[in-house]
């Protein structure tokens, strides 16, 4: 799937830029260190903002399309922050098959927002998501940790609302 | 001492071959071309196209001989019917995500992909893939991108990356999503790409190719009020000839007037005329600087690939690069000022063209402080593949044409300007100069050796008089990078340094001819076509700037003396600080 780049301005901090630094001075000069810089940069900032790519292509020495090659093959990676509350709907065989798509379309116009975006007061993102492993209470989606299974499109406003 | 030698066998007949040779090479000496699509040798070595596909006896399924090493007593077959049959369907599948616009393709005859296709018989529509639908990439004045050709062989990421040191393009997303792109989904435009055009000849099909800007010529030479002169730089009569069946180091430089004269330019002119000029000014520039030690080392400007990698890349040095404009911008200067006012034309209805083997002179054209006569010195520049087409176009019979002159007062180079299409060439013409000047006295031996071939990076210290001058020559945006590093880590010093962004210099520039891998990968092209230029030279009784009788017309009747203040307002230029 086409990997998107937030519109979502960067707010990094001091101390997260100083906790990159040093993670990419620990992998100094390693073969593929990429890799392991990218993780931990998500770790620090939760995401892959442009600004943090650009910083570890320049530090690193790595060309940035390089940077963002990585970035967008690996499904791990991801490219948008998510919000205050992280909506993830399982579109594994099982869900899909038991209409988790349809919740899909109904979060996406309910919050406004297509998959792997984020509202624009960072309060909802959405995400689609491989199988988590509850097949038993499919469609499943999940809010931060919170699990809801057995789902139909008619629930999606209840769920919602009591968080907004 | 002998090389380590292995023996195999190779379609069942004995072949002892180098021992670090891979299958693909090996296979040359029984005198059998694997095809290949990403392979290029030096450059791109991954094995993924798995066109060039054998059996190894032994080995688990097909081998990728591109990347596959020999070893003694291996047995390989190159040519069975799995292997055919594998190659064939791989090549339906590469053309299941490829537009077939191959009627109209720029490339249409020297596609590598379609001449595979033909010999392997493929049905272009057995497999129907994914065919994602991209917008062509027109953002820059160079180079244009078509996804929707593209065969993800990578070749052009890795001429970009690997050779030029750049890397403005690399593979985004994955699976059937995969294109070739920068990063962000930004424009090539909107990127510190610099134009080079490596990623164009390097392209196995139709993907990436120059901006054509032939209909602009056209229409100049059709339109009676104007008047429209051209010049042809140095390598494209090395090169030309290969757009009509020449074998590459084949010198055209007759029949290449000829032609230009029969597509009815008003003026056909030699770009070696203002190479040599260029000489007068940038080995004045360098005494100056030397003699007050100021922005050493003194860096050359004729390359407007390496002058924007600089300008991106390494923008501390920017001060270091020669104020002189290229012999291109110079040509059309000089024409559009003197000679404009010699007969009595007005600027403005000058149409100014330029032959080139390049594609960053697309962007150099557009530059400021490039217009001494009020308006662009130069409005179109055309690569030596257009011209080809133009040639082709108008219905000429190239070889049948006889050889013709350039039109006098602007035909004249010296073989000292011939030389700058090939890396070394700009350094050993200035040296020719610098070291007659410095010395007085004529130079008993005017080759310089130590800066031709084709290396990468070259460097020599010469004694000039009683001064030692220490140069370097680079070919390639990625040698620049290494050595303008070690300059600024205090590893290296240098008085005057020659960079060509292009690897071998203008001779394998990127608006040059293309020349499939299977030549590529076996022949020395860059050597090949720079012999051109170097038999010209020492053929020639005229082999120093100085001496060049144009030249010094120019200075007596115009210019005065190099440097002076006209020559700096018409022949020089300033640039830009651009950063990332």
């Amino acid at each position: 799937m086409k990997k998107k780049m937030t519109s979502v301005a960067f707010n990094g901090t001091a101390e997260q830029l100083a906790k990159l630094d040093e993670l990419i001075a620990k992998h100094k000069g390693e073969k593929g260190a990429l890799m392991p810089v990218l993780q931990g940069a998500q770790g620090i900032y939760g995401y892959l903002p442009i600004e943090v790519q650009k910083h570890i292509a320049l530090s690193m020495d790595v060309p940035l399309s390089e940077v963002y090659g990585v970035a967008t093959f690996y499904s791990q990676f991801i490219l948008n922050p998510k919000g205050e509350y992280a909506v993830s709907v399982c579109l594994g065989t099982a869900c899909y098959v038991k209409g988790a798509g349809l919740l899909m379309d109904k979060l996406e116009s309910l919050l406004g927002i297509k998959n792997g975006e984020i509202s624009n007061d960072r309060k909802f993102s959405l995400d689609a998501t491989r199988c988590i492993g509850a097949c038993g209470l499919a469609p499943v989606l999940t809010v931060n940790e919170e699990v809801y299974g057995r789902l139909t499109p008619d629930m999606i406003k209840g769920i919602l609302d009591k968080y907004n | 001492m002998m090389e380590n030698m292995v023996n195999v066998k190779i379609n069942n007949k004995e072949y002892s071959v180098p021992a670090n040779s891979t299958i693909l090479e090996a296979a040359r000496y029984a005198g059998i071309d694997i095809p290949t699509l990403c392979y290029l040798k030096d450059i791109n070595e991954i094995g993924a196209c798995r066109l060039c596909l054998v059996e190894v006896k032994g080995a688990r399924g097909l081998c990728a001989a591109c990347v596959y090493p020999v070893n003694e007593g291996m047995e390989i077959q190159t040519n069975t019917p799995a292997i055919r049959k594998a190659r064939k369907t791989n090549l339906e599948l590469v053309l299941s995500a490829h537009k077939k616009k191959c009627l109209t393709c720029v490339r249409s005859t020297s596609c590598e992909l379609q001449k595979l296709c033909l010999e392997y018989g493929v049905d272009e529509d057995h497999f129907q893939g994914n065919n994602n639908s991209y917008p062509i990439d027109f953002s820059t004045a160079s180079v244009v991108r078509d996804n929707e050709k593209c065969i993800l062989c990578r070749r052009c990421v890795a001429a970009c990356k690997n050779m030029q040191g750049i890397g403005v393009i690399g593979a985004n997303d994955r699976g059937f999503d995969t294109h070739i792109a920068s990063a962000f989904e930004l424009k090539l435009g909107q990127t510190s790409c610099i134009g080079c055009g490596q990623c164009i000849v390097a392209c196995p099909v139709g993907a990436i190719y120059e901006k054509d800007e032939t209909q602009k010529v056209l229409d100049a030479i059709a339109d009676p009020t104007k008047h429209v002169a051209i010049c042809a730089a140095p390598s494209i009569r090395a090169t030309l000839g290969e757009c009509f069946g020449y074998e590459p180091g084949t010198d055209v430089e007759g029949k290449m007037v000829a032609a230009l004269k029969a597509l009815g330019f008003d003026g056909v002119y030699d770009m070696n005329l203002t190479a040599d000029l260029t000489i007068m000014e940038e080995a004045t520039e360098f005494l100056g600087r030397f003699k007050e030690g100021k922005n050493l080392p003194l860096i050359t400007s004729c390359s407007p690939g390496w002058v924007k990698y600089c300008e991106h890349y390494f923008p501390e040095f920017v001060d270091n690069i020669s104020s002189c404009k290229s012999p291109q911008q110079m040509f059309g200067a000089m024409y559009k000022t003197y000679y404009a006012e010699k007969v009595g034309l007005d600027p403005k209805d000058i149409v100014f063209v330029s032959a080139i083997p390049c594609t960053a002179k697309k962007f150099e054209v557009k530059r400021d402080f490039q217009n001494a006569a009020g308006v662009p010195d130069v409005d179109i520049a055309i690569t030596t593949r257009e011209l080809g087409r133009m040639i082709q176009q108008a219905g000429i019979d190239f070889k049948a044409l006889a050889d013709e002159k350039f039109d006098v007062p602007f035909g004249i180079g010296s073989g000292a300007g011939a030389i700058f299409g090939a890396t070394g060439g700009v350094m050993e013409a200035a040296l020719r100069t610098a070291a007659e000047v410095i010395e007085g006295k004529k130079l008993e031996k005017l080759e310089f050796d130590d800066v031709r071939g084709t290396e990468g990076i070259k460097r020599a210290v010469y004694k000039l008089g009683d001064v030692t001058v220490r140069v370097a020559v680079v070919s390639g945006t990625a040698n620049a990078k290494k050595l303008l590093t070690a300059i600024k880590n205090g590893e290296e010093q240098y008085d005057f340094i020659e960079v060509m962004a292009c690897p071998g210099g203008c001779v394998n520039g990127g608006g040059q001819p293309t020349q499939p891998a299977v030549v590529r990968n076996n022949v020395d092209l860059k050597a090949l076509r720079a012999s051109v230029l170097y038999t010209a030279d020492k053929n020639m009784d005229l082999r120093k700037s100085h001496e060049n009788s144009a030249v010094k017309m120019l200075y007596d009747e115009y210019f005065g003396e190099p440097n002076s203040h006209k020559a700096h307002e018409i022949l020089h230029t300033k640039y830009v600080k651009r950063g990332l």
